[in-house]
């Protein structure tokens, strides 16, 4: 079932509306550029990580109501994580929203409102943009701007 | 349907399967025109036809099918000529679309022609292929790229043109209609002001050519490219048609069967127009149902076309600004075809997927414009793009899946 209501949850909405976390960390560990040329999205992220830990996390940008979100719910959900707990979630998501419709989900709490992307194949980019922006964000080297292109 | 009869779109529809199909459960609402439109039975009934009845390589074989295969892609040349006045069928080039067009003049007739110091000259609301083959041309020879500015309304500064082009000008590169905007270009000025400094001209035709009637000569032009499927055609084929003159000095752009008059290893030496520049089997159904939907365009009427998608336009323009915090963008005073829009607090994104969801097709993003875009520092709009077969029953679709997309984001 593709339906709107799937898509833009009200906790998708009330996240783009007022997106967490949508700020500047000065100086952070490393800021990375994201940006889907499809549609234009584009976004910013802030990572400050001490001892292997995201102890901060903001972004900037501006895109579609889901990357907005996503981005959002995202810097929820990974600060405080270690590193590599924030690359399992990157994982557990990216298997999440390209998953055939219908397959079982993994339980990601808050973020699996995001689950209804995968209904939508046109949509799953503006979904990833930021974690694969984040992923590249703790990286060992840094690398240039993620595109999801 | 003869030219004195009204314009009756319900019959015209008739002849577009798609039209009558759903998407979502909801009724096809076709409004992204300017990407491709869609195809008239008679259309698509060629195109099986010619592989059942008529497939053979062309220009071959003695058999009777490479004969008639021949003879049809021959006939498709024709009327191709006609519909855009040229003055022989041999100006007429084959091609895979209409970028490819732009790239073989780039390429043959650039590189022959070009050099370090000249200039080239587009407009601002150029597509993306007609951008990038003239900056891979001033690369490779070291000329430069001149770039026509435009208005917040989407037109083009004819003054800055005026004092853009000059004695380094070699080329005029400049769309007809613009994609993204829907401006219509004052081509007879541009056209004036390339020959005064002994400039060609180059007109990207993709979006006019099934909007507004064509005549290569009347325009002064020395290229015209086209793209079939925007023309109710097949994908795959596009068109170039060149000054004979210029063809006939341009070095050919790749090599191949067909294109020779006779190969040794020594040397080889070039065919006649327009075969010097169509190496290679083309795509030979596509050409000759080309020749089909230009015959049926030709057939409703170019000039009947363009006074019902006119008269849409307005009201599309009336009924789009009833959208609250709905803005515009491209409203120069002539344009065609093109709504380009953005609205407030809704990403383009976002407005494309929710009137999917009603059935209304549009595209969203930044159409192959980005520097138009940039220009107007927005990261793309929606777009509802309009032909033959649209109505106001169409637009209202729009216009109450906008209304709805507000309901659900704002």
């Amino acid at each position: 079932m593709s339906d709107l209501s799937e898509l833009y949850q009200e906790v998708i909405l009330d996240h783009n509306r007022r997106p967490r976390n949508f700020r500047v960390i000065d100086p952070a560990t490393r800021a990375q550029e994201g940006y889907n040329p499809l549609c234009g999205d584009r976004l910013t992220l802030y990572v400050t990580v001490a001892d292997g830990r995201i102890t901060d996390v903001a972004f900037q940008g501006s895109g579609c109501a889901i990357s907005k979100a996503s981005a959002s719910l995202m810097t929820e959900a990974v600060k405080g994580r270690t590193v590599d707990e924030a690359r399992a979630l990157f994982d557990q998501f990216h298997h999440m929203i390209t998953s055939p419709p219908g397959s079982p989900l993994p339980e990601l709490g808050k973020l699996s409102v995001l689950s209804g992307v995968r209904e939508f194949p046109t949509r799953v980019k503006c979904a990833g943009l930021a974690w694969h922006t984040l992923k590249a964000a703790v990286a060992e080297t840094p690398s240039t701007p993620v595109s999801t292109e | 349907m003869t030219p004195s009869t009204a314009f009756e779109v319900g019959a015209l529809r008739a002849q577009f399967p798609i039209l009558g199909t759903s998407v979502h459960g909801k009724p096809l609402v076709y409004l992204d025109n300017a990407a491709t439109t869609q195809k008239p039975r008679v259309v698509i009934d060629a195109l099986v036809d010619y592989y059942a009845t008529s497939n053979a390589n062309v220009h071959r074989g003695v058999h009777y099918l490479s004969g008639r295969a021949s003879d049809q892609f021959d006939q498709a040349r024709a009327t191709i000529a006609r519909f855009l006045g040229a003055a022989s069928p041999s100006e007429i080039i084959f091609t895979r679309n209409a970028t490819e067009s732009i790239n073989l003049v780039a390429q043959a007739w650039g590189r022959a022609t070009v050099s370090a110091g000249d200039e080239i000259v587009i407009s601002a609301i150029e597509h993306h292929s007609n951008i990038v083959p003239w900056q891979l041309l001033c690369e490779a020879t070291g000329a430069t790229l001149r770039v026509i500015p435009m208005s917040d309304a989407g037109e083009l500064d004819l003054d800055a043109a005026r004092r853009l082009m000059g004695p380094r000008t070699r080329m005029l590169a400049v769309t007809a209609l613009s994609n993204a905007l829907g401006t219509v270009t004052p081509l007879a000025d541009l056209v004036a002001m390339a020959r005064s400094v002994g400039a060609c001209v180059l007109v990207d035709g993709s979006q006019a050519a099934y909007h507004m009637p064509i005549d290569v000569q009347a325009l002064d032009c020395d290229f015209f490219v086209m793209t079939g499927h925007k023309v109710y055609g097949p994908t795959g084929i596009g068109v170039l048609y060149g000054r004979a003159a210029l063809l006939e000095v341009m070095p050919p752009w790749q090599g191949g069967g067909d294109m020779i008059a006779s190969v040794t290893f020594e040397r080889s030496t070039w065919n006649v127009l327009p075969y010097k520049f169509e190496a290679g089997t083309p795509d030979i159904s596509a050409a000759i149902v080309l020749g089909v939907a230009v015959g049926f365009l030709t057939g409703v009427g170019l000039d009947r076309v363009q006074a019902h998608e006119s008269a849409l336009l307005a009201y599309g323009t009336e009924a789009l600004q009833q959208v609250p915090g709905l803005r515009l963008i491209g409203t120069a005073a002539h344009k065609a075809s093109i709504l380009s829009f953005v609205i407030d607090g809704i990403h383009p994104h976002d407005i494309g997927t929710i009137v999917d969801l009603s059935g209304v097709a549009i595209r969203t993003g930044h159409h192959c414009a980005q520097p138009v875009m940039d220009r107007l520092g927005i990261p793309g709009t929606a777009r509802a793009s309009l032909a033959m077969y649209n109505t106001r029953e169409d637009i209202d679709a729009l216009v109450a899946a906008l209304h709805h997309a507000r309901k659900v984001l704002l």
